[in-house]
């Protein structure tokens, strides 16, 4: 059955008004943020044009490409399509947060960089985020098969796909044993 | 992007106050704000459910198996119980999306998920489903992805979730609270054939959200089997697919749950081929008699004659994998 009655009991913001800003705090690499922002603002957008932190970038800004991802509270996110106020509270760490302060790579950036898992470099900071969290992921399993199934939100238009999925494998034999 | 307000209500009754017919929930948002961003939904206001709790995976009293509204579609799949009792379920999860999408989507986004027709995505082109009236571009334009199930001559969008496919085929209800207080509808029931309204996709009111989606009791002694057929093996839409869950009596097929994706315009339940299979032999030539009949009033157009035969392999594929399944337990036990 279809209810027809309308619901008139909402009353509606006029839609030409400045929206109402919210007051967000977002812990960003470690580092206590407070931003006052407009609802419709992508955590991408906060952090790239309120924050200074270029280091996520904007590919498809549809959730498509994988270039904006990030971890919010430790798992791979697409901060295009994430409304920053929603992350209110969140720990949020971007690429600018993965080497040690000291300058040390994370070892897979190390990897990236050792394996050349990269040609023109738009997406790199997106696939070293989402390799990040798989390679801190017990229920990914660590064959082939799964690491590119895991990865494939992540496009590469130079086609840098194999020695991405290499720099992957040697990051996860230092960081979860062998090698 | 265009402006809307947010409100982030902390009760059930606070947040659907605040929701009236020109507004929207948000959960994960990768549906939503993907869809505001290229002008195709509009709402004057955003309702975030996140704090609302509702993200529990519970087993009832009756054996049944809730799942809250915010449940992301990554926990869902690697839920234990999930995994064990409903392992289509898992399957029909992990084919979708990416990880980083599944991270953020919600069981209940899952459910009102839009569909991905390229003429509904794209403002400049007409669409009855998003704009009542304006026609369909897709029955003379390009296709390929369209549904040859459930269609009408005003829409032909396929209904692109994989999770609500093997929803349908183990069955099930969709929990809505309004105003009016809460009801429950059959998960088969829940999505609407497009007819000659396909902007109306649920039977769901203005006033109500979905809290919950409860599963009917897992079956004892079934197999079952998502295959999803696809132009890539990962992070792509099914062109065919198909959700078994099959119990077998010694070679005969004691009961089976069919369910089809990428073909229809909604969750696809294949009740006629379901009948024709109960008591026969599970063999190839069953499951192909099955297959036709799930297609027998299919419809194809300019473009997708081939997910006939697609659709029909799934079936068949998906059915011989389970019988293969409770066979091999069989020879062990």
């Amino acid at each position: 059955m279809v209810d027809t009655t309308p619901a008139t009991a909402v009353q509606h913001a006029d839609p030409a008004a400045t929206p109402r800003l919210h007051d967000v705090e977002l812990t960003i690499n470690g580092q206590t943020h407070h931003l006052s922002i407009e609802p419709n603002v992508v955590l991408l957008d906060a952090l790239r044009e309120r924050l200074g932190l270029t280091g996520a970038k904007k590919g498809c800004d549809h959730g498509q490409c994988g270039a904006c991802t990030v971890l919010v509270d430790g798992r791979s996110m697409n901060s295009c399509l994430m409304l920053a106020s929603m992350a209110d509270g969140c720990d949020i760490t971007t690429v600018e947060g993965l080497a040690k302060p000291d300058g040390t790579l994370h070892p897979v950036q190390q990897a990236f960089l050792e394996h050349d898992a990269y040609q023109c470099g738009y997406c790199t900071a997106g696939q070293m985020m989402s390799a990040t969290a798989i390679l801190n992921d017990p229920s990914i399993e660590r064959t082939d098969a799964s690491i590119k199934d895991a990865m494939s939100g992540n496009i590469c238009r130079c086609g840098a796909y194999k020695n991405i999925h290499d720099a992957i494998k040697t990051a996860d034999a230092r960081l979860n044993g062998g090698e | 992007m265009r402006t809307f307000e947010l409100t982030r209500p902390t009760a059930i009754g606070d947040a659907l106050e605040h929701h009236g017919a020109r507004d929207a929930f948000i959960g994960g948002g990768t549906n939503l704000i993907d869809l505001v961003k290229l002008g195709v939904m509009r709402p004057e206001q955003v309702v975030d459910i996140n704090g609302l709790g509702l993200d529990d995976i519970e087993t009832l009293d009756d054996g049944r198996v809730s799942i809250g509204a915010r449940v992301s579609n990554a926990d869902l799949a690697r839920d234990d119980r999930i995994m064990r009792d409903y392992p289509v379920l898992s399957q029909a999860l992990l084919s979708g999306a990416s990880t980083s999408l599944r991270n953020m989507a919600t069981t209940a986004g899952n459910v009102m998920q839009r569909t991905r027709c390229p003429y509904f995505r794209d403002t400049a082109m007409p669409c009855n489903k998003r704009s009542p009236g304006s026609g369909c571009s897709a029955l003379t334009g390009i296709n390929r992805n369209h549904a040859v199930l459930g269609g009408s001559e005003a829409c032909i969008a396929v209904h692109p979730s994989d999770m609500c496919v093997a929803m349908a085929a183990i069955g099930g209800t969709v929990v809505l609270e309004g105003r009016k207080g809460q009801r429950e509808v059959p998960f088969a029931d829940f999505h609407l054939l497009p007819e000659r309204h396909p902007e109306k996709e649920h039977d769901l009111h203005d006033d109500e959200m979905i809290t919950h989606v409860i599963l009917d009791a897992p079956q004892a002694g079934a197999a079952s089997n998502y295959l999803k057929l696809r132009d890539r093996a990962s992070y792509e839409f099914a062109l065919a697919s198909c959700a078994a869950i099959l119990t077998l009596d010694g070679d005969t097929v004691s009961s089976v749950r069919l369910a089809l994706g990428g073909v229809a315009t909604k969750p696809w339940r294949a009740l006629d081929a379901e009948a024709a299979l109960v008591g026969m032999e599970a063999t190839t030539d069953s499951f192909e008699h099955a297959a036709v009949l799930a297609f027998q009033g299919a419809v194809p157009q300019s473009g997708n004659a081939f997910k006939v035969t697609l659709g029909q392999q799934a079936i068949v594929r998906s059915l011989r994998d389970a019988a293969r399944a409770l066979k091999a337990q069989g020879d062990r036990s």
